[in-house]
């Protein structure tokens, strides 16, 4: 079927002027007046069916491969239009190389099927080809330059010139500011984008998509980043972007997301697309959605995804007292105020705090004074006072920091495996200042054995794993030092479901063995399934210490989101 | 696995590493057929080795500098600094030959310890450090030879670079000893290959064909073995041959197996989770410079044994020529790639070129462009590669 657009040229009539598929799609009156109740909303779709195509992109049979994989293996994905369709897979499971191919990453060619766009079949050779159709896709890390203003950003490829070809600088900020109103961001244009925080630059890349008509949006993991408050802006700005007219296509680890946003959810597992099907239809109730993606994408079901587990906490292992603790640059400064906590052996302790809220500065401080300035305040180990002034010290001392951002700071992804693993132990596996490589070797390859490490050999780049594999090598690091304390920043970010579940086991593992482990996470529901007690920190204060058999994920947001303090029990 | 994809994937999986090998095959095929046969020479090989050791000494640091993620402008200048101080101790104050090694030494330690200081304690980035250092040290050396050249060293000490080692072992027309010593480290090198092979087999991982790796072998034993003879027939073993050889073997252990070559490596391929993983940042930085300060100071000595004299403009550029065998021998401009042994090749690429252009007697501005553009296209290389690799991903 060949449908050209003549309809919507004419249907953009009644604005007086004549309008190309690839204007905003805001301006259309058939979005505009169709119905967003999930009922009936593709029965006005259907009714269109003469106007335009009711599927603004088809990809049929696509097949890509690198050498020795075959990353995607006859791929299908129907998106219709208008809607908010969600993608689902484990890491790896090549949602983003279809999305890759999608975009213009990887030119036609390189892969075997069909991209439909609109009815006609698109032939992308570079990114610029597919945003000339609307396609506007934005990564999961953000592609920002810290040292422009948000205006420059927004511009940055597109600029906004005057007749001479310089750049008319009040247009640009003008237009920046019309579209950062549209995005909900109250912010000068002007300002840097350094001096923002991740959820503010997630909308930045938004509008950024959006100065380019876009009418088919793709975001891969835009809220992985966020905390909830920013998520949830962002998924009412999805919401707002469909009722313009606008098609979206999302993909999330975040289920409880998908389940609330997405009109229909296309399941890919081991580079093939397994189904796609009606939200509506998949259950009514989240959990009930959620239980339904998971088992598409594990291809069975997971009864429980959070192992269980006989609490049976010991002695103290970590106490902090009157922790407190200074902001690195801004003197004066309080990031973490007058902290104290406690983690027994055989204990998992969760701290549950929004973004900004001092979770990881309050872990690293403690971390061989990895964070801030001016920090004061105490720490026992087993009873007793000890100082760790420095990353080594705090090592010697059995403490363990996994970091929430993996490739910042928990790997060297141009390192192997092995090198990785041994990165933190390197005291134990050496003798006279020289590694015994053969030990290393061993150690490494034990390590994989266990925590199901999933490549041929330990001598892979670590830069080549899935988020998955990548956090099971930095768990495997700091297992080898042979931790009294674990302390866990975000240990499931950005990995799936199956991997998530065997970092749980691990957790409990760990704990069963007589450890202490401090979890540090944004989602309520995975401390609350895997924690004896839980710590809500708020404004860089201890607000509350709740026990997991008496928290709700209200209880804790409420005590989250607590500006006064209150006397934290001892 | 057939022989021939085996040796298809020893020129394209590996091409990254071995590329510069088989470049390096290459270049002296066609200077040697551009100068008909006379860079294969016995008397040009030995003198290619003592004009470029120095440059090759240098290289050896500054690799491990490039793989820390830093950079260092100010070698040239410390090369000349070492070379004025010894100069200064023997020449001026009569004092043993010995003395002004060691003085020239203790300079280039303290050298080290005052940019690796500024590095790894303030902060400040090396580029601008050793820009700095590059005036301060050749400001000292004018200071310190009070603008004239000082010469001639006493032959003791001119030894250093231009001795040679022979008739130990007696020989006719050819020296045994130079010999025996490269056969023995040709069968070191044998032994080690196949250690690590039966490694690889114990731990399951591809090797080559067994024919693809004696030939392999059989190869490199023949070239160097043919070079040693080459150099028995001239004078025997130049002394600079065997201190190269010598910090060859022991910087590739450091880089490769100790615990200080690992945190360089991790330093270089990502700063902050080193730090996190326990990694003494600053110290590591540090110690860094004081190792180029030192083999600097080798270089430097080296440098004024063999032109007999401590000059003011002595090493001018030599840091130029030095990053370069670097870059050329595959390290990565970002940190946390490169080998002693590549920067070697590297090295040895430049010295072949420019020997082999001076020899076709091409002038002193052609050499330059060509060493250019050389630099671009290894560089290029190696970017082409890594976006290859990473489109097969």
């Amino acid at each position: 079927m060949v449908a050209l657009p003549e309809t919507q040229v004419s249907t953009s009539s009644t604005t007086g002027r004549p309008v190309t598929t690839d204007r905003p799609a805001g301006t259309r009156p058939e979005s505009a007046t169709r119905n967003t109740t999930t009922g009936d909303k593709y029965a006005t779709r259907t009714g269109m069916a003469d106007s335009a195509p009711t599927d603004i992109l088809e990809m049929r049979g696509i097949t890509k491969t690198f050498p020795g994989v075959k990353a995607l293996q006859d791929v299908n994905l129907t998106v219709r239009r208008g809607e908010i369709h969600a993608i689902c897979g484990e890491n790896g499971a090549g949602k983003s190389t279809l999305m890759k191919v999608l975009s213009g990453v990887y030119p036609h060619g390189t892969y075997d099927g069909d991209i439909v766009l609109d009815g006609e079949t698109a032939k992308f050779g570079t990114i610029n080809d597919s945003e000339a159709r609307g396609v506007v896709i934005i990564h999961q890390e953000l592609a920002l330059v810290p040292y422009l203003s948000i205006a420059e950003n927004i511009f940055l490829g597109n600029e906004r010139r005057r007749a001479g070809g310089g750049i008319d600088w009040n247009k640009t900020n003008a237009e920046a500011a019309a579209l950062l109103e549209q995005v909900g961001l109250d912010e000068t244009p002007t300002t840097l984008v350094s001096a923002l925080g991740v959820g503010k630059q997630q909308l930045i890349e938004i509008a950024k998509a959006i100065s380019k008509d876009v009418s088919l949006l793709i975001l891969d993991e835009p809220t992985a980043a966020l905390n909830d408050n920013d998520s949830e802006h962002l998924l009412n700005l999805l919401r707002q972007f469909q009722a313009q007219g606008i098609t979206s296509i999302m993909i999330s680890h975040k289920l409880a997301e998908i389940a609330e946003i997405a009109d229909r959810t296309t399941i890919i597992r081991d580079g093939q697309s397994i189904e796609t099907f009606d939200m509506s239809d998949a259950g009514g109730s989240s959990e009930a959605i959620q239980d339904r993606i998971i088992r598409g994408m594990v291809g069975r079901d997971l009864d429980n995804r959070y192992p269980g587990r006989e609490s049976h906490p010991g002695a103290e292992v970590l106490r902090i007292e009157d922790w407190t603790v200074h902001h690195p640059t801004q003197p004066g400064r309080v990031v973490v105020e007058k902290a104290n906590l406690n983690v027994r052996a055989g204990e998992v302790v969760g701290i549950a705090g929004l973004m900004g809220a001092g979770r990881t500065e309050l872990a690293m401080s403690v971390f061989g004074r990895s964070y801030g300035r001016d920090i004061s305040g105490q720490v026992y180990l087993d009873g007793e006072k000890v100082t760790v002034g420095t990353v080594p010290d705090a090592i010697k001392a059995g403490i363990a920091y996994v970091s929430e951002d993996r490739k910042q700071y928990g790997l060297n992804l141009i390192e192997d495996i092995k090198r990785n693993i041994s990165a933190a132990g390197l005291r134990k596996l050496s003798k006279n200042g020289f590694v015994n490589e053969h030990e290393e070797l061993k150690v490494a390859g034990e390590y994989r054995e266990s925590m199901n490490i999933r490549t041929p050999n330990v001598l892979v780049e670590v830069g080549k794993l899935s988020g998955g594999n990548q956090q099971k090598v930095v768990l495997s690091k700091w297992l080898y030092t042979a931790p009294e304390v674990l302390i866990l920043d975000e240990p499931t970010r950005g990995i799936d479901v199956g991997a998530k579940y065997e970092i749980y086991t691990i957790i409990n593992e760990l704990v069963a063995a007589g450890k202490a482990v401090l979890v540090i996470s944004s989602e309520l529901p995975e401390l609350l399934g895997i924690c004896d007690r839980i710590y809500t920190l708020a404004f860089g204060r201890i607000t509350g210490e709740v026990d997991v058999t008496s928290a709700t994920q209200e209880g804790l947001m409420a005590l989250m989101t607590q500006e006064t303090t209150q006397e934290t029990k001892a | 696995m057939t022989g021939i994809a085996n040796i298809k994937e020893l020129f394209t999986r590996n091409l990254r590493t071995s590329g510069i090998y088989i470049a390096f095959v290459l270049i002296i095929v066609l200077f040697s057929a551009l100068t008909d046969g006379l860079l294969l020479s016995s008397r040009n090989m030995t003198s290619l080795v003592l004009q470029f050791s120095y440059i090759l000494i240098l290289a050896i640091g500054m690799v491990i500098i490039i793989i820390g993620g830093h950079i260092d402008l100010s070698v040239g200048s410390v090369v000349a600094l070492t070379g004025a101080v010894a100069a200064v101790v023997v020449i001026r104050g009569g004092l043993p030959w010995w003395a002004g090694v060691l003085a020239a030494l203790g300079t280039g330690l303290l050298v080290g310890a005052w940019q690796g200081f500024w590095v790894a304690y303030v902060g400040i980035p090396a580029f601008i450090v050793t820009l700095a250092g590059m005036l301060l040290f050749r400001g000292l050396t004018l200071e310190v030879l009070n603008n004239v050249s000082l010469s001639p060293f006493p032959s003791e000490y001119t030894s250093i670079a231009s001795g040679f080692l022979n008739g130990l072992l007696g020989g006719y027309g050819y020296d045994t000893f130079t010999l025996v010593i490269f056969a023995i480290g040709v069968l070191g090198f044998a032994y080690n290959a196949w250690r690590n092979r039966r490694a690889r087999i114990a731990y399951k991982q591809t090797v080559e064909a067994p024919v693809l790796f004696v030939l392999k072998l059989v190869v490199v034993a023949a070239v160097v073995m043919w070079f040693a003879y080459n150099l028995a027939t001239y004078r025997g073993l130049p002394a600079v041959l065997i201190i190269l050889a010598v910090l060859v073997m022991v910087y590739t252990l450091v880089t490769k197996h100790s615990v200080f070559g690992r945190h360089v490596y991790a330093i270089g391929g990502n700063l902050a989770a080193a730090q996190l993983s326990g990694v003494r940042v600053k110290r590591v930085n540090f110690w860094m410079f004081v190792n180029m300060g030192f083999l600097a100071a080798i270089a430097g000595i080296v440098y004024s044994a063999r032109s007999s004299a401590a000059q003011p403009a002595a090493g001018n550029m030599f840091e130029l020529d030095a990053i370069a065998a670097c870059f050329i021998g595959g390290a990565a401009v970002t940190g946390g790639i490169g080998t002693v042994m590549g920067a070697m090749v590297g090295g040895l690429i430049m010295a072949v070129m420019s020997n082999g252009m001076s020899l076709m007697g091409i002038d002193q501005s052609t050499q330059q462009i060509v060493k250019g553009v050389v630099l671009l296209l290894a560089v290029a290389f190696d970017v082409w590669n890594k976006k290859r690799a990473a489109a097969a991903r």
